[in-house]
């Protein structure tokens, strides 16, 4: 999986393409963790529009992102994720945790 | 008698082999005709297994992976993924939502998204002998062959 990155005004917005399995998880967390230590952002966007697999490694990619950013009193959302990835994140019930804003169904 | 098709993998518990074995199993089990959407639950349950391997059958180690796939009565497929790892103490336990051995890197989530894709999943495991996992899924034929 690739992590692009946008910072705006405090936001930082991430976009994940391709697959986020456990073989990309830690990598991808690697490279997540230095962009929150460059950018020290208040909101972080996590964009899944690029995601065409997603298990539940990038559950816990998710889980992690937003736990950093309520360590740091900031806020953390997930944004258009589709198809697959939208499955496996309605299964594991994360909006209980984390704001999911989808498109239309 | 109904002919029963079948593929055996066998593979170390690499990591970079995760998509490998989902993609492989897919490409099997695309032969009943499935939706996009039955194919890439398939897809998500087996990256579920073959990961629970790596992470918990084998930690710190290459141990061997093996899966087999078979079409039964040419609707269904099973999937049985299998490993000589360490095996889970408490099944019971192992299947709860958010409950893992495995700290921040896992969500937990294995065994219930496993349970949510397919139809059926049974877990078989013996502490230092290893775990078997075996799962099914109904495909609903939507052509009909001419």
């Amino acid at each position: 999986m690739k992590v692009y990155s946008q910072e705006n005004n405090g936001v930082l917005r991430l976009s994940f393409v391709g697959e986020l399995d456990h073989h990309d998880a830690k990598s991808s967390m690697k490279t997540i963790e230095s962009l929150i230590d460059e950018y020290l952002p208040h909101d972080c966007i996590m964009d899944l529009s690029g995601l065409n697999f997603m298990d539940s490694s990038g559950i816990a990619v998710i889980l992690r992102v937003n736990k950093r950013m309520n360590d740091m009193c900031g806020k953390a959302w997930v944004e258009n994720p589709a198809g697959q990835p939208l499955r496996v994140l309605d299964a594991s019930g994360i909006d209980r945790v984390i704001k999911v804003f989808t498109k239309a169904r | 008698m109904a002919h029963t098709d079948y593929i055996k993998l066998e593979f170390p518990s690499r990591s970079v082999n995760e998509s490998f074995a989902r993609a492989t199993v897919a490409c099997f089990a695309a032969r009943l005709d499935p939706t996009l959407e039955e194919l890439s639950d398939i897809k998500t349950a087996v990256s579920e297994a073959v990961t629970n391997c790596i992470v918990h059958a084998y930690p710190g180690v290459i141990g061997t992976i093996w899966i087999r796939a078979k079409i039964v009565d040419e609707t269904t497929i099973e999937i049985m993924v299998k490993d000589n790892g360490v095996g889970i103490p408490d099944i019971k336990r192992a299947r709860e939502p958010m409950y893992t051995t495995g700290g921040d890197d896992r969500s937990g989530m294995g065994f219930t998204i496993m349970e949510s894709f397919m139809d059926k999943v049974r877990v078989r495991s013996a502490e230092g002998k290893g775990t078997t996992v075996f799962m099914s899924r109904k495909i609903i034929r939507k052509t009909s062959e001419i």
